[in-house]
């Protein structure tokens, strides 16, 4: 679905990927893991064309993303950030039905594209018009999952998208959005820093530091076969989430 | 030529109007009425631009071809706009003014030279009867008007003359000098010598001993093509040649402006009493008047906001979307707020005439539209510099162009602080506008200007208290405007 080859990019005087090649399976959970400012989020914000690689090129399905297409590639993709990213201006509705007004979408197919998503994310139909402002954090969140799927993208590009929210929401929105991801059967990538979560939603994990990938396998390979000193330590410092996740096969 | 030729007899006097102007004092105003009625009796259609605010103004508009005449003082030519070139007398004054194909009078029959006074009382109990007396006196508290302060035969020129040793001297607006004067605020100011107040304040003119002042024989400076456009009407300004005389002017002035006639009503009277011309005056009620102020000001308001918007808003559009170009952008209206509002009206007269013939609102639109931008395009662009970097990402990732990311997302998002420069910019302007009086724009400016030259605070809060009022109804106007501009969702409170 995406190839990344010898992907760098610099902020000042911040590397935030060195030389990174990637690919991501079709079908599959990607997991971007790694410490806080190592670059997950810069990778993701690659993949979708909103910076430029310093070096090398990204490919979604076997097209080299430049400024020419991104627009176009843009909306095969969804994308969700950490606090949902909704205009303020708009309802739920408005936020949602954006782009498709703006392709011409008719009111009938915008209706009906709504009603789908609005069962498949559980979401009360009655915050559909209501502000951003006047919706709570989770609903906000699905909001921005209905966005982001309402053009039926291949892939669904998501950045921390539970990381503002409380732990008893949290894990019930992490179930919901694993049958959601389920149901969908799409190309998800996903960026968290909690090691539990990524073994929770992913197929495979990718392991960062420092703008570089140390790692890249199952959960299972995190654990039993690490690549070096800096997996092991990554793993061991969250520990306890680990044990909570090992009654769950991955 | 070919084409004056064809034209139908008087067609060419139809669509060109005598354009009158007049200076911001009684005078000025009742001398170009006079010939505003000669003009109308000739059959001509005129218009006097009223209470031009300064000689360079009224000398620049009629250059520009914006006025065709107005009354001038000989002295004013020789010092003021011909200063330092030692042109004196009428032939030598006619001579210079033909190379601006100009041309002049001869004396109305006055000579309103610029005399130094002070209350009677106080000059006969200092015991002060020509102006050599005062250097006597260095503590007296003396200010001019800020024409005197600038003339070449004004105070420095005057102080060396007669070697004055007051320090501090300075300048003042000339109708404030009378009040100050009358309270015993200031001592000693300038006069005219056919002054009204002279004689309702009871000043003194101090001789002038040394015969420091030129003379100042009042005159009309009309542009030279007006012989051919109106003969008849050029033959009628020669006949008011020496027709007035110093007594008859000062009760002309004392008319207006001690029994509160308009210088209209004298200005017909006057003929009436000379040459028999009946002139329609039609006085208007202080109601209409109020209307006709409040229209004119909104128009010049309205006209001016709107273009800055048009303007405006764009701009900083360009200086949030290409950062190298914000400071140039940014920095080019901030220079326009630092240039005076007077000097820029000056300065607008010429360029602004090549677009429009009026004389006034035109000029005072423009200025008001300068203003105005920099409230507009510094909010527009701090508006859309403020949207979150998610925000606008999350737009970008939606794949939406450029330009519907323009129209649905930012300009929403910036729009209360767009609103926000708006109001600033609409609030003040309805003050500003009132500056319009001081080139013939109208709005309330004019009651404004022309109270303070009569001194008569009843007419200066004709125009003072609408303007006041309006610049509150406009900002109450805003805060509606605002609900109906600014999305629901940005105003309405969160609920964690
Ligand atoms: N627009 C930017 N300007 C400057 N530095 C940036 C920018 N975006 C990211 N960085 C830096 O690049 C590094 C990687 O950032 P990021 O990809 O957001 O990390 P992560 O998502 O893994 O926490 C960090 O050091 C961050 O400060
Ligand atoms: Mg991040």
């Amino acid at each position: 679905m995406f190839e990344l080859s010898d992907i760098s990019k610099r902020f000042g005087t911040t590397e935030a990927a060195r030389a990174i090649d990637l690919t991501v399976e079709p079908g599959k959970t990607t997991v971007f893991i790694g410490p806080s400012g190592c670059g997950k989020s810069t990778l993701l914000r690659l993949m979708i064309g909103l910076i430029r690689p310093d070096t090398g090129r990204v490919r979604y399905r076997g097209e080299t993303l430049s400024p020419q297409n991104a627009m176009r590639l843009r909306r095969k993709m969804g994308y969700v950030i950490q606090d949902g990213g909704l205009f303020p201006h708009l309802t739920g509705r408005g936020n949602i039905a954006l782009t498709a007004r703006f392709l011409g979408w008719n009111a009938e197919r915008i209706t009906a594209r709504m009603d789908e998503l609005v069962s498949l994310t559980h979401f009360p139909t009655d915050g559909l018009d209501r502000y951003p402002a006047h919706l709570s954090g989770g609903q906000r969140q699905r909001v921005s999952l209905m966005r982001a799927l309402m053009l039926d993208p291949d892939v669904l590009l998501m950045d921390e998208p539970l990381g503002s929210l409380d732990p008893m929401i949290r894990s019930k929105l992490q179930a919901e959005l694993r049958a959601i991801y389920r149901a969908l059967g799409k190309t998800v990538v996903m960026v968290t820093h909690d090691l539990a979560e990524a073994g929770y939603f992913g197929d495979t994990i990718v392991l960062m530091r420092e703008g570089r990938i140390v790692q890249v396998g199952s959960f299972r390979d995190l654990i039993d076969s690490p690549a070096d000193a800096f997996v092991t330590d990554f793993v061991h410092a969250q520990r306890s989430p680990l044990e909570a996740t090992q009654g769950v096969t991955p | 030529m070919v084409c004056l030729a064809l034209a139908p007899p008087g067609l060419a006097g139809e669509s060109a109007p005598v354009r009158i102007g007049s200076k911001a004092f009684t005078e000025s105003v009742i001398l170009a009425d006079i010939v505003a009625h000669l003009a109308k009796n000739d059959g001509l259609e005129t218009e006097h631009v009223k209470g031009l605010g300064g000689t360079r103004l009224l000398w620049e508009a009629l250059l520009a071809g914006k006025i065709d005449i107005y009354p001038e003082y000989t002295g004013t030519l020789s010092e003021e706009i011909f200063a330092g070139q030692g042109i004196r007398g009428v032939p030598a004054l006619r001579e210079k003014l033909a190379e601006f194909s100009l041309t002049m009078t001869d004396s109305l029959g006055f000579n309103n030279t610029y005399v130094i006074g002070m209350k009677e009382e106080l000059a006969t109990k200092l015991g002060i009867r020509s102006i050599s007396d005062l250097g006597e006196h260095p503590d007296l508290t003396v200010r001019f008007s800020n024409e005197f302060m600038k003339r070449a035969d004004g105070w420095d020129a005057l102080a060396r003359r007669y070697r004055l040793p007051h320090r501090d001297v300075r300048g003042l607006e000339h109708a404030l000098a009378y009040e100050a004067l009358d309270k015993g605020v200031i001592q000693v100011t300038d006069l005219y010598a056919t002054d009204a107040k002279i004689r309702k304040l009871q000043l003194r003119r101090l001789e002038d001993n040394l015969i420091h002042f030129p003379k100042y024989h009042a005159v009309f400076v009309y542009r030279t093509d007006l012989e051919q456009r109106a003969p008849d009407f050029a033959a009628a300004l020669r006949s008011l040649e020496t027709a007035i005389d110093e007594t008859a002017m000062t009760s002309m002035n004392a008319r207006v402006e001690l029994d509160g006639r308009s210088e209209e009503h004298v200005a017909a009277v006057f003929l009436d009493r000379e040459r028999g011309i009946q002139s329609r005056v039609r006085e208007r009620s202080v109601t209409e008047e109020i209307a006709r102020y409040t229209l004119e000001h909104l128009h010049m308001v309205v006209v001016s906001l709107a273009g800055a918007m048009l303007v405006g808003i764009p701009l900083g559009v360009l200086a949030a979307r290409k950062l190298g170009l914000a400071q140039p952008i940014l920095g080019a209206v901030g220079i326009i707020q630092t240039i005076p509002s007077i000097a820029l009206l000056v300065l607008l007269i010429r360029p602004v005439g090549y677009f429009s013939d009026e004389l006034g609102f035109p000029q005072a639109v423009v200025a008001l539209f300068l203003y105005s931008l920099l409230p507009i395009v510094r909010n527009t662009y701090t508006g859309l510099r403020g949207i979150s970097p998610q925000l606008y990402e999350s737009a970008v990732a939606l794949g939406l162009p450029p330009s519907v990311r323009l129209w649905r997302i930012e300009l929403p998002l910036a729009s209360r602080m767009i609103l926000a420069g708006v109001k600033t910019a609409a609030v003040i302007n309805v003050g500003f506008a009132t500056l319009g009086g001081f080139i013939g724009a109208g709005g309330f400016g004019e009651p404004i200007f022309a109270g303070i030259r009569l001194n008569d605070y009843g007419v200066i809060l004709q125009g003072a208290i609408p303007a006041a009022v309006l610049a509150l109804l406009v900002q109450g106007l805003f805060e509606f405007v605002d609900r109906m501009v600014v999305p629901k969702g940005l105003r309405i409170e969160p609920i964690e």
